[in-house]
C-alpha cells in the first residue's frame, strides 16, 4: 500500500495497522501522527494515509531533514534555495525576522552583519529571548537559527559595515538584503549596492512605523536592481514607534521577495505563480 | 526646463544641479538614493551632475525604521 511516512512516499508490501507499521519503521517512537492527528490507539491503515513518526527530542539527520524540505516545497524549489547565497546588512527587527525565514526555508548560506547588542527594548519587534539581553545580536541570532535548522551555513559577522566594508563581506551573493534601522544607512547601502553590484538584486525596506492599515505594505521595483518593500512613509517618530507586526510584515515581504527573485518569480508583478510549484 | 521625475514631468531652474533640486524638493540628501539617466549616482555626483531638458530622474526617499 501507498503511504506518506514523514513526508516521504513509500510503498509498503502488505496492509498493516499503524502501531505494526512504527514497530517495522522506528520502535522508538512515542509520538505517532496519523494524518495529522496524534493517536493513542492503533488502527488499520488505508492507502494514501499520512504517517509521522517522532521520538521526543531526536532531531533528524541531516539527509532526513533534506528530504523533508524538498517533500515541502517540491525538488526543483528546494534545490535552488538550497544552493543559494543571501546577505542581510542588520539584524534588528527586519534582519531577524528575514533570517529566521530565509532559515526556515533552507537557503544553503546567510551572510548577517551587525554591530548592535540585544537591548530590552528590542524584544517588542526582534527575534530574540530575554535571555539574550546584551548579547551580540549576530551571536544571539546564530543560537536561535541553528535551532531552526542546524544543516544550513550561517555566517554571523559581529562589526559596523560601512561603505569601504559592504563589498568584500557581501560579495557573491545572489541577492542582498538591507535590514537597517536608519533612513541614511538604507540609502548609503542603495547607492553602493546598485553602482557596485548592479547585477545583484538588492532587497531594501522602508516604511513601517506604527500601527496603521497593513494593506499599504506593498513590494515594489524602484531604480536598476532594487525591490523596495513597504508603505514608504510610516517614519519612526517620538510617538509613532516601531512594533512585531508592521516590521514583522515587511521583513516577510522582502524575504519572499529574496525567494522569489531565487526562483525567477518577477516580485513585482501582481500575477500569482504557484502554478510553477505544482 | 523640463525634466521627469519618478515618471512625472516637473519644471526646474535651467543649469540646475541634482543637489539644488533635491533642496528644492525639501528631501534630505542623505536620504535618497538617485538613479539619473538610467545611472545610479554616487553621493559626491549629486553636486556636480547638471541637469539638462528633458532629464530622467529616479529618486527614492528612505524613511527611517528596521
Amino acid at each position: 500500500m501507498h503511504l506518506i511516512i514523514n513526508e516521504i512516499s513509500q510503498n509498503i508490501p502488505e496492509k498493516l495497522t499503524i502501531f505494526q507499521l512504527r514497530d517495522r519503521l522506528n520502535p522508538t517512537a512515542d509520538v505517532v501522527i496519523h494524518n495529522g492527528i496524534p493517536v493513542l490507539n492503533d488502527c488499520e491503515l488505508q492507502e494514501n494515509d499520512r504517517v509521522v513518526l517522532i521520538k521526543r527530542g531526536h532531531a533528524p539527520s541531516a539527509s532526513e531533514f533534506d528530504s523533508l524540505l524538498s517533500a515541502r516545497h517540491t525538488e526543483s524549489v528546494h534545490n535552488i534555495l538550497k544552493q543559494a547565497t543571501v546577505g542581510i546588512a542588520g539584524a534588528g527587527g527586519l534582519g531577524s525576522a528575514i533570517a529566521t525565514a530565509l532559515t526556515r526555508v533552507g537557503i544553503g548560506k546567510i551572510i548577517v552583519a551587525d554591530f548592535d547588542v540585544v537591548e530590552p527594548s528590542n524584544l517588542n519587534r526582534q527575534q530574540y529571548f530575554i535571555d539574550q539581553i546584551g548579547l551580540p545580536k549576530v551571536e544571539a541570532l546564530y543560537e536561535n537559527l541553528r535551532r531552526i535548522n542546524p544543516f544550513i551555513t550561517i555566517c554571523p559577522k559581529n562589526l559596523y559595515l560601512t561603505r569601504s566594508n559592504i563589498p568584500e563581506i557581501f560579495t557573491g551573493v545572489d541577492v542582498m538584503v538591507e535590514a537597517f534601522d536608519s533612513a541614511e544607512s538604507k540609502a548609503m547601502l542603495a547607492q553602493l549596492w546598485l553602482q557596485k553590484f548592479p547585477s545583484t538584486p538588492l532587497v531594501a525596506a522602508s516604511g513601517m512605523a506604527g500601527y496603521a492599515t497593513s494593506n499599504i505594505i506593498r513590494t515594489q521595483r524602484s531604480l536598476k536592481n532594487m525591490y523596495l518593500c513597504g508603505d514608504g512613509v510610516s517614519e519612526v517618530q517620538d510617538i509613532y514607534s516601531l512594533m512585531a507586526p508592521r516590521v514583522g510584515i515587511v521583513a516577510h515581504h522582502q524575504a519572499n521577495c529574496v525567494i522569489q527573485l531565487l526562483l525567477g518569480v518577477d516580485p513585482d508583478s501582481e500575477e500569482i505563480n504557484y502554478a510553477d510549484n505544482n | 526646463m523640463q525634466i521627469i521625475i519618478n515618471s512625472k514631468p516637473v519644471t526646474v531652474a535651467t543649469n540646475c544641479t541634482i543637489s539644488e533640486l533635491i533642496a528644492h524638493l525639501n528631501l534630505n540628501i542623505k536620504r535618497i538614493a538617485i538613479e539619473y539617466n538610467r545611472e545610479i549616482l554616487a553621493p559626491e555626483q549629486f553636486y556636480t551632475t547638471i541637469m539638462n531638458d528633458n532629464d530622467c530622474i529616479e529618486i527614492v526617499n528612505f524613511v527611517g525604521g528596521g
